[in-house]
C-alpha cells in the first residue's frame, strides 16, 4: 500500500483510536492488584488507602441522606452519585488544599472533601445563597451550565502559572458535557498556554437518558483532550486505586509546568440523574444496572483493605455512625439559617447598584422583603 | 489637552491602567504583538509583556471563561471581544456567569472583569462582524454596559470600568475609533459610570441617546437651533443602569423627547428609556415621547448600510414632529 493510500485508509484510523486508550486498572472486580507494580511505585501509605475508602463511605452516607431527604423535600436540587465514590473520591484525595476545584452540579463530594461545611451543601440544594459563600475552601459552586467550569478552570490555571504557584485547577464534567463546545475550548486554552490543570471526564453513560454513543463517535473521549494537544487517558473510574494514583500523575504533570492532563474515568451513575423525578427504567435496563454493581468501588477497595487488615465491618459501622451524625448536625444547622431576603438579591447584584435598584433595595426593606 | 481620536484615547487608557495596577491583564484574538485589528491595543505588548498583554486561542468562549477564573488569583481582566457581532460565542460566559457570579457567591466575591468590544454599523465589515446588540446585555442584571460617544468619555469611563470591582460590557463605536477627534484631558481620570452627560443645553426637546448615535443628535441639534428650536442632548454614557435623574431633570425642563438609537426599534435600549420616562415624568410630558431608531430587519452589512442606519436628518425629522405635536 503506498503512503497515500494509507493516509486514506479512514477505517484503518478508527480502529487505531481505539487501540490507543487502554484503561487503566489497579483493582479487580474481586479487590485484587492487578498491577502490583504501579501500586508499589505509587507508595500509598496505609493511612492513605484508610483515608480513600473513608472518603468514599462519607460520600456513600452523604448520597444515602440526600436523596431521602430530597424524596421528603427537605432538599431542593440532588444528583445521585452513587456508583461514582472512586471517581469523584478517590481522585479528589490526590489534591491539595492549595488545589482549586471547580465541580460539576453532581460534584458535591469532592466540594466535602475539600472542607466545604455539609450544611452549606444542603442551604445550595435549597437555592439558599449562603450554600454560595465559599469562604476560605478553594472551590466554587457546583456548576451548571456543564462546560463553563472547563473554561474557568483554564483561567484559574492560567492565574496559577501566572503567580508562579505550585497548585493546580481541577474540574469535572461528564459524558454529555464532554459534547459541550467549552470543555474542548478549556482543555485547548489550558494547552495552548501550559496551565496547571486537570481535567476529568466522568463517563458514567448517560447524560440524563442519552447514552454514551450517541454523545460522540469517537471510541474514547479521553481522544478529544488529543485534539487539544494534552495526554489524556482512560481509567477505570470504579477502580478507587486506579483513580486516585492516575490523579495524583496527573497532578504532578500539571503542577511542574508541563501543561494539563485529561482524565478519563469509566463509571456508572447507578440511580437517576437527579432527584427530580427523572426515572433510568425508561431508558435502561435492570439488567444494565446490576452489571455495573458487580464493579462496585466501595466493595472492591473494601475486600482490599479487609486483606491488608485495615479495614472491618466493625470499622466501617462505626464511620458510617459518625457521617450519619455530622450529617445530621448539618441537617439542624441547614434549618436554622434565617430566610432570604429579596432587598439582599438585589444587594448581591452589584457592588455599586444603579439608581433604579436602590429604589428597589428601599422599597423591599421597606417591606421587610 | 491633547486631540485625540477615540481610539487613541481607548489606548491610553489601556495603558494608563496596566502601568498603574499589574494585575491588570489584557487579552483577547490578536491584541498582543498585532496590537488588534483596530490597533486598540498598539504597541502595549511591548511595553508590558506578553504575560500582561497577550493573544488567546480563538475562542470567545475561553476567552471569557479564563477572565472569570483569572479573578480568582485576583487578576483584573480587561478581555477584547474583537468583534460585537462575536458576543453570542461567548454569552454563557458573560450573561450566565459573570453576570450572575456576584450575586451566586453571595456577594463575597468580586468580579472586575472589562469586555471591551468594537460594535455599531457604518463601516462596512462583513456580515455579522459589528452589530447593535446592546440591548441584549442591557437586560441582562448584573451587567453594566458603557458605550462612549466621544474621545474624553472613551478614556475616562474605560479607567473606571477597570476600576470597577463589577463585570463592565465597554462597547466602542466603530465608525468614531478614527472619524472623532477631540480634547482629552492628560494623566489618569476616571469619568464616572451610571452617570449621564447633559452634552448639549437646550429647553424646546430633549434628545436621549448614547454610544455612536450622540454625535447625529448633536449635530441635528444644531441644525434644528438655525430654524430656533433648542434641543437637549442627553448621552448616557452607561445604558444600563440608566441615569433616570439626569434623564427627569432634563425631561421637567422641556416636556418633550425623543430616543435615538443606532440599533433596531426592538432592539438597543430606547423602549427602557421611554418606558422609566412614562413611568416617573408622565405629567411633565406635552407630546408622546419620539423614537428614532433602525428597522426591525436584520442587519445588512456592507453597502445597505448607510441607507438603514438613522441619520441627522432622521433625528431633525423626529424632533420637529415632536416639537409641533400639540
Amino acid at each position: 500500500m503506498t503512503k497515500g493510500l494509507e493516509i486514506l485508509d479512514f477505517k484503518k484510523q478508527m480502529e487505531a483510536q481505539d487501540l490507543e486508550f487502554p484503561t487503566l486498572e489497579v483493582l479487580d472486580n474481586d479487590g485484587k492488584l492487578v498491577d502490583q507494580e504501579l501500586f508499589d511505585e505509587a507508595g500509598i501509605s496505609d493511612d492513605d488507602l484508610v483515608n480513600i475508602m473513608k472518603l468514599m463511605i462519607r460520600q456513600y452516607v452523604l448520597n444515602e441522606r440526600s436523596t431521602k431527604l430530597a424524596k421528603q423535600g427537605r432538599l431542593g436540587f440532588v444528583a445521585p452519585t452513587r456508583g461514582q465514590e472512586a471517581s469523584q473520591s478517590a481522585t479528589s484525595y490526590a489534591f491539595t488544599d492549595d488545589d482549586f476545584l471547580m465541580p460539576g452540579y453532581r460534584d458535591i463530594p469532592q466540594m466535602i472533601n475539600k472542607g466545604f461545611p455539609i450544611y452549606k451543601a444542603f442551604l445550595w440544594s435549597r437555592g439558599h445563597q449562603i450554600g454560595n459563600q465559599m469562604g476560605d475552601v478553594k472551590t466554587w459552586f457546583p456548576q451548571i451550565i456543564i462546560g463553563a467550569q472547563f473554561v474557568q478552570a483554564a483561567g484559574i490555571a492560567l492565574g496559577m502559572k501566572m503567580r508562579g504557584k505550585k497548585s493546580v485547577a481541577y474540574t469535572y464534567t461528564g459524558d454529555g458535557g464532554s459534547s459541550q463546545g467549552d470543555t474542548y475550548e478549556g482543555m485547548n486554552t489550558a494547552g495552548a498556554y501550559k496551565a496547571n490543570a486537570v481535567f476529568f471526564i466522568q463517563n458514567n453513560g448517560f447524560a440524563i437518558s442519552t447514552p454514551r454513543n450517541l454523545q460522540s463517535s469517537a471510541p474514547h473521549l479521553a481522544s478529544k483532550g488529543w485534539g487539544a494537544g494534552i495526554p489524556s487517558i482512560v481509567v477505570d473510574g470504579m477502580d478507587a486505586l486506579a483513580c486516585y494514583i492516575a490523579a495524583k500523575k496527573a497532578r504532578e504533570w500539571a503542577v511542574s509546568g508541563n501543561g494539563p492532563v485529561l482524565i478519563e474515568t469509566l463509571c456508572d451513575r447507578l440511580e437517576p440523574h437527579s432527584m427530580s423525578g427523572d426515572d433510568p427504567l425508561r431508558y435502561r435496563t435492570k439488567e444494565d444496572i446490576e452489571a455495573w454493581y458487580k464493579k462496585d468501588p466501595l466493595i472492591r477497595m473494601r475486600i482490599f483493605l479487609e486483606g491488608k487488615g485495615l479495614w472491618s465491618t466493625d470499622i466501617e459501622e462505626k464511620y458510617m455512625a459518625e457521617v450519619n451524625s455530622e450529617i445530621d448536625d448539618a441537617v439542624k444547622q441547614a434549618d436554622n439559617v434565617p430566610k432570604q431576603k429579596v432587598s439582599d438579591f438585589i444587594k448581591n447584584t452589584f457592588e455599586q447598584p444603579g439608581f433604579i435598584m436602590e429604589e428597589q433595595i428601599k422599597k423591599f426593606e421597606g417591606e421587610g422583603k | 489637552m491633547a486631540v485625540k481620536t477615540y481610539i487613541a484615547a481607548i489606548t491610553e487608557a489601556l495603558d494608563l491602567a496596566l502601568e498603574r495596577d499589574e494585575n491588570v491583564l489584557v487579552f483577547g484574538e490578536d491584541v498582543g504583538e498585532n496590537g488588534g485589528v483596530f490597533r486598540a491595543t498598539e504597541g502595549l505588548n511591548a511595553k508590558y509583556g506578553k504575560d500582561r498583554v497577550f493573544n488567546t486561542p480563538l475562542a470567545e468562549s475561553a476567552i471569557g471563561g479564563m477572565a472569570i477564573g483569572l479573578t480568582t488569583e485576583d487578576f483584573r481582566p480587561v478581555m477584547e471581544i474583537q468583534f460585537f457581532g462575536f458576543i453570542f460565542e461567548v454569552m454563557d460566559s458573560i450573561a450566565a456567569q459573570m453576570a450572575r457570579n456576584r450575586f451566586r457567591f453571595s456577594a463575597t466575591k468580586q468580579f472586575p472583569i472589562v469586555v471591551r468590544s468594537p460594535y455599531g454599523g457604518g463601516t462596512h465589515t462583513p456580515e455579522m462582524h459589528a452589530d447593535n446588540l446592546e440591548g441584549l446585555m442591557a437586560q441582562t442584571p448584573g451587567l453594566r454596559v458603557v458605550m462612549p460617544s466621544n474621545p474624553a468619555d472613551a478614556k475616562g469611563l474605560l479607567l473606571a470600568a477597570i476600576e470597577s470591582n463589577d463585570p463592565v460590557i465597554y462597547l466602542e463605536n466603530l465608525k468614531l475609533y478614527r472619524s472623532v477627534k477631540a480634547e482629552v484631558p492628560e494623566g489618569y481620570y476616571t469619568t464616572p459610570l451610571d452617570k449621564a452627560a447633559v452634552a448639549r443645553e437646550g429647553s424646546d426637546i430633549t434628545i436621549v441617546s448614547y454610544g455612536g448615535m450622540v454625535g447625529n443628535c448633536l449635530k441635528a441639534a444644531e441644525n434644528l437651533e438655525k430654524e430656533g428650536i433648542s434641543v437637549e442632548v442627553i448621552d448616557l454614557r452607561t445604558v444600563s443602569p440608566i441615569d433616570v435623574e439626569t434623564i427627569g431633570k432634563s425631561v421637567e425642563k422641556t416636556g418633550r423627547v425623543v430616543v435615538a438609537q443606532e440599533a433596531q426599534r426592538q432592539a438597543g435600549i430606547a423602549s427602557s428609556i421611554m418606558a422609566e420616562i412614562s413611568e416617573r415624568f408622565i405629567l411633565s410630558l406635552k407630546a408622546p415621547i419620539g423614537r428614532v431608531s433602525a428597522p426591525d430587519s436584520v442587519y445588512p452589512f456592507s453597502m445597505a448600510e448607510n441607507d438603514w442606519l438613522p441619520q441627522v436628518d432622521d433625528v431633525v425629522a423626529k424632533v420637529k414632529e415632536i416639537v409641533e405635536y400639540d
